[in-house]
């Protein structure tokens, strides 16, 4: 039978829970580094045991964690980050110059096929590229460098390079997204990099359909179709079905179209899953209620997903890598809190509970489906 | 010898308890106790100062013989107490919250 592991980083050290097929009883092993900041942990899809976690702290900076047996025992590996050449400039909060400094690794995003081979989304915004398990760090200087960069500005949580998708039908097309920049695209392994908002209007800029400044949360899409692209952006929620050249609103019935998280069905391309949060000002559910949101038609038609979710008092936020589906038929989806609880639904949302609840906030999720 | 107390969350990391022992040739400095320090534990690397500039990291702090050290040259000479073994350096993480 097959089974779950589910990777779960949070603002005190990560845990690792995991479960057969049916996915009803978890066992939880953790905290990993506890005291520490784990903004992201994700295995290799070519060799599940391995992993890689971000690991930081305000005291003693970035580290990156290894593990080649599935999270039992880890390394520390290569924590050196240093961009490309002279850093140059982007935008600070008052609009003025600010050089580019490093400061924590949000993201890491094996690659499909290599093990050895992983990305890594910062801040202040850059993707690198390790090719050597983790051991050596190389920025991918083309996206900072296209032009746009020096107009790059943070979002509030800082200016972070915070999805990383890898298109499985051509290894050279990668698409990443920024807070506040917007979302980019490269079709040559990261050597040039283009500008994809056309479509994004973003009121609390100056020119809301400017090139770049959209603060895009998440970007997901299914597999099998990775020309689609699903967008959780700081309001609205978008579409693309040309690989992110022109987006879409599909916003529909949302009770509120902010939010952090998105994430697409893996056995139905067409079913999509957020958790709207009430604004950019009130970081937690509306009226206090912890609901998934699912559309069945790609967007626009959304239903409310509340059986075993807290429908009172409930004022939690879901932070934008702490969703996460397993591939496994019906299709689990995984959220984490800023309160501490990792609910799961297996059966494609229509019911969740809390695997694990009383953790410390929970940064990121990530789901591995193992034979 | 060289003795060098670390915070518990980087003794953790490079696997070690209680105080670490270094056998430093020449003056006994900030900078030649990390780099000692760094060479035998390679994973402190970057988590004490930075790894490009050796610039300390603003919420680490170096204390020696009930003194400040955090501020003063990497290059100068520290106390002779922790020359000679006497008396630990110690790399403390600031009180900082969290």
């Amino acid at each position: 039978m097959s089974k779950v592991r589910v990777l779960v980083g949070t603002r005190k050290g990560a845990f690792v829970l995991t479960s057969d097929g049916k996915r009803e009883r978890w066992d939880v092993s953790g905290p990993h580094f506890g005291g520490w900041e784990l903004y992201h942990l994700k295995g290799s899809p070519a060799d599940p045991n391995r992993l890689y976690a971000s690991q930081s702290t305000g005291w003693h900076g970035q580290l990156i964690q290894r593990s080649d047996d599935g999270g039992q025992t880890w390394e520390p590996v290569g924590n050196k980050f240093v961009y490309d050449g002279v850093p140059g400039t982007h935008q600070w909060y008052d609009g003025k110059p600010h050089p580019w400094e490093f400061k924590r690794v949000w993201h890491l995003e094996p690659s499909l096929t290599d093990p050895d081979t992983v990305y890594a989304g910062v801040e202040d915004a850059a993707l690198f590229r390790s090719t050597d398990g983790g051991q050596t760090w190389q920025e991918l200087a083309g996206l900072r460098g296209h032009g746009s960069g020096p107009q790059w500005q943070p979002g509030a949580g800082g200016m972070c390079l915070h999805t990383i998708l890898l298109d499985p039908s051509d290894p050279a097309r990668i698409f990443i997204a920024i807070s506040a920049a917007g979302a980019f695209r490269t079709d040559d392994s990261g050597q040039t990099w283009k500008p994809i908002n056309r479509g994004l209007y973003s009121q609390y800029i100056p020119v809301p359909t400017a090139e770049v400044g959209h603060c895009v949360h998440r970007i997901a899409m299914h597999k099998s179709r990775p020309a689609v692209l699903f967008m959780q952006k700081h309001w609205d929620v978008m579409r693309s079905d040309d690989a992110g050249d022109s987006w879409h609103e599909v916003s529909g019935n949302l009770p509120t179209d902010f939010g952090f998280v998105i994430d697409v069905n893996a056995n139905e391309p067409e079913t999509i899953y957020v958790v709207p949060i009430t604004s950019d000002s009130l970081h937690y559910p509306p009226e206090g209620k912890l609901r998934v949101y699912r559309s069945r038609t790609g967007g626009n038609e959304w239903e409310a997903l509340t059986k075993g979710l807290p429908q009172s008092d409930c004022y939690v936020n879901v932070l934008r890598d702490a969703m996460a589906v397993d591939s496994l038929d019906a299709c689990g989806v995984y959220f984490g809190t800023t309160g501490g609880q990792v609910y799961a639904s297996a059966d494609g949302g229509d019911n969740w509970a809390a695997i694990v609840r009383d953790l410390p906030a929970v940064l990121s999720v990530e789901v591995q489906t193992l034979p | 010898m060289i003795r060098v107390m670390l915070p518990g969350h980087l003794r953790t990391l490079a696997k070690i308890s209680g105080e670490v022992k270094l056998e430093i040739a020449g003056p006994v400095t900030q900078r030649s106790v990390l780099d000692a320090l760094e060479a035998c534990y390679p994973m402190l690397c970057g988590t004490v100062r930075d790894h490009v500039t050796q610039q300390r990291r603003p919420f680490v702090r170096f204390f020696a013989c009930e003194e400040d050290w955090s501020h003063a040259s990497p290059d100068a000479p520290l106390p002779e107490a922790v020359a000679s073994g006497r008396e630990p350096f110690l790399v403390v993480g600031a009180i900082a919250g969290g």
